[in-house]
């Protein structure tokens, strides 16, 4: 008898994951990690961070050494899939060679969402996702030289605050009325705004782009209202979208990501799908959430191997994020989706360190945590181990215990 | 060759072979230590890393830095000799070191 074969398609945080769990569950099957970026999966969160401002080299991003997957008999396969045949129980790779599965998983994860604005093909406008496009922008980012960025999400900021780093004149356009609008309170854009303008960069709220202009290289970002802001880099991070096309063809449910339930299971029970590209019911924020951080995809994906390894195991893992800007370290646990109440514990104004605890009728979800490390662990420990809600009296007795 | 054992909360022992300047979380990602997550690559910003250093080894591996304890300080399985493991550069002179696994991770 021939050994079963699992096939992972994606090969970055969740598939990567998803291969060496399969492992510790036992499974000693057969394992072809497929990916169509890098030979040996690497970590995306530094990109914007360290990678960007040079301080750490592209072997240093390695989730885990070659050397792990060839010790554990995981192939590493460097190919795109173009179709699923499930009925059959092969995928067609891009060469156009066939390759057989007996379990297969999804983890193909996000792509930037692109600006759709004449000139966008300009060279000099860039994205950012992988480390070819970090190296792309590295050479364009010049000391001195002017790079606009479209969109005040983590990453713009982040990427603001690598290329102020280097030495470059950064503008933020941000089209909304702050940055970070859609993750946090009003309180905590503020502070970013603050920061960032103390560090000597421009932010723009309320400037929508409607063209790039320039011969062949971008010069210009024209907004709506007229104004022509000069640049010679251009970096847009607006965002991401699920890819699904992948899953979709192949007949499974999508709704804002490859629909999965508590098992890591698609529509059709014998897919199993993690990270990026995934959305799932969560009771407590009612609704299909997808979520887009590392530790999310690496708790699926453990799910998701457990599930193929015949095991039943359900994705628990409180959400959490962390960011990176000048000396400025964000830690966020649980998701502030609904809230309806903030309490701060220092003075966002002022300081570099404080903590915005989100509420949702009187119980606490989430917490940004800038600077305050012991304001975070707490936090997520309130929020994993509640089995009932935490109230503000209890949060506050928690927080000052910290602050001791 | 330089060994460090992991010796896991129920008990097992995994002994690995490291090299002096690999973080020793990165030694137990690669060697599949069961554990040591490292969710967030080394950054001392998700405490998923935690380690109890055996008390006869603590001086020659060395206290925390400040930002590693600040990470510790509030964890429930803190003990006078954790660490998280991403901040530990590994040296030769560990050969032989014995670190434990706390029962839950953060
Ligand atoms: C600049 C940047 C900074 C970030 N910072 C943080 C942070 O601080 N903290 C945090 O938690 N998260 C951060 N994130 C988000 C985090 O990187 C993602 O949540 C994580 O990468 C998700 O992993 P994934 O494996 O699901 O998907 P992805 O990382 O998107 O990987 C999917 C992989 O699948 C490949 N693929 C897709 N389709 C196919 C196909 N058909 N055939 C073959 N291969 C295919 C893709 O090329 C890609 O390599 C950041 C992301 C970026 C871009
Ligand atoms: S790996 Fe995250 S704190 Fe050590």
């Amino acid at each position: 008898m021939t050994a079963l074969r699992t096939v992972i398609v994606g090969a970055s945080h969740a598939g990567a994951q998803l291969a060496a769990s399969l492992r510790q569950e036992g499974w000693d099957g057969e394992i072809v990690l497929v990916g169509d970026e890098s030979p040996v999966p690497y970590q995306r969160p530094p990109l914007s961070k360290a990678y960007l401002a040079g301080k750490s080299a592209f072997e240093e991003l390695e989730i885990r050494s070659a050397e792990f997957y060839d010790k554990r008999k995981i192939s590493l396969l460097d190919a795109r899939v173009e179709a699923i045949d499930h009925s059959a129980g092969h995928l067609t790779l891009s060469s156009g060679q066939s390759l057989a599965y007996d379990h297969l998983a999804l983890c193909t994860g996000a792509r930037p969402r692109r600006l759709l604005v004449p000139g966008a093909h300009l060279s000099g406008v860039c994205y950012l996702r992988t480390a070819m496009d970090v190296d792309l922008i590295r050479a364009a980012a010049q000391p001195g030289s002017v790079a606009v960025i479209v969109g005040g999400g983590y990453i713009g900021l982040e990427v603001a605050a690598s290329l102020r780093a280097l030495g470059l004149d950064v503008t933020v356009l941000e089209a909304t009325e702050r940055v970070l609008e859609r993750v946090t309170a009003p309180e905590v854009s503020a502070f970013f705004q603050r920061v960032h303008q103390e560090e000597g960069v421009s932010i723009r709220t309320g400037a929508l782009v409607e063209a790039f202009t320039g011969e062949t290289k971008v010069r210009e970002v024209l907004l709506s209202n007229g104004e022509a802001v000069p640049a010679d880099l251009v970096i847009v991070g607006i965002g991401v979208e699920p890819n699904t096309e992948l899953a979709a063809s192949a007949g499974l449910e999508v709704d804002n990501g490859i629909v999965i339930d508590d098992r890591a299971r698609t529509s059709d029970r014998n897919i199993v799908a993690a990270g990026d590209c995934t959305s799932r019911y969560m009771a407590s924020y009612g609704g299909r959430v997808r979520l887009e951080c590392v530790p999310s995809a690496g708790e699926q994906a453990k799910v998701a191997a457990a599930t193929i390894s015949g095991k039943s195991k359900e994705i628990a893992a409180l959400p959490w994020f962390w960011s990176d800007q000048y000396d400025v370290k964000l830690q966020i646990a649980g998701l502030n989706t609904g809230f309806d109440e903030v309490v701060l514990s220092g003075d966002p104004k002022l300081d570099r360190d404080f903590t915005c605890f989100y509420l949702r009728q009187g119980e606490l979800i989430a917490a940004d945590c800038v600077n305050r490390p012991r304001d975070f662990v707490v936090s997520k420990r309130l929020l994993t181990q509640a089995s009932r809600g935490v109230g503000r009296a209890e949060l506050t007795s928690a927080v000052s215990d910290a602050g001791a | 060759m330089t060994v460090v054992r992991f010796v896991s909360h129920d008990g097992k022992t995994h002994a690995v072979p490291v090299e002096e300047g690999q973080s020793l979380m990165q030694v137990a990602t690669n060697n599949a230590v069961p554990g040591i997550d490292g969710d967030c690559g080394g950054e001392a910003a998700c405490g998923t890393c935690h380690v109890i250093v055996d008390p006869q080894w603590s001086e020659c591996v060395g206290p925390p830095g400040a930002d590693e304890e600040e990470m510790l300080a509030m964890n429930p399985e803190r003990e006078p000799t954790s660490r998280l493991s991403c901040q530990m550069v590994v040296s030769d002179v560990w050969d032989g070191l014995s670190v434990r696994l706390p029962e839950f991770q953060m």
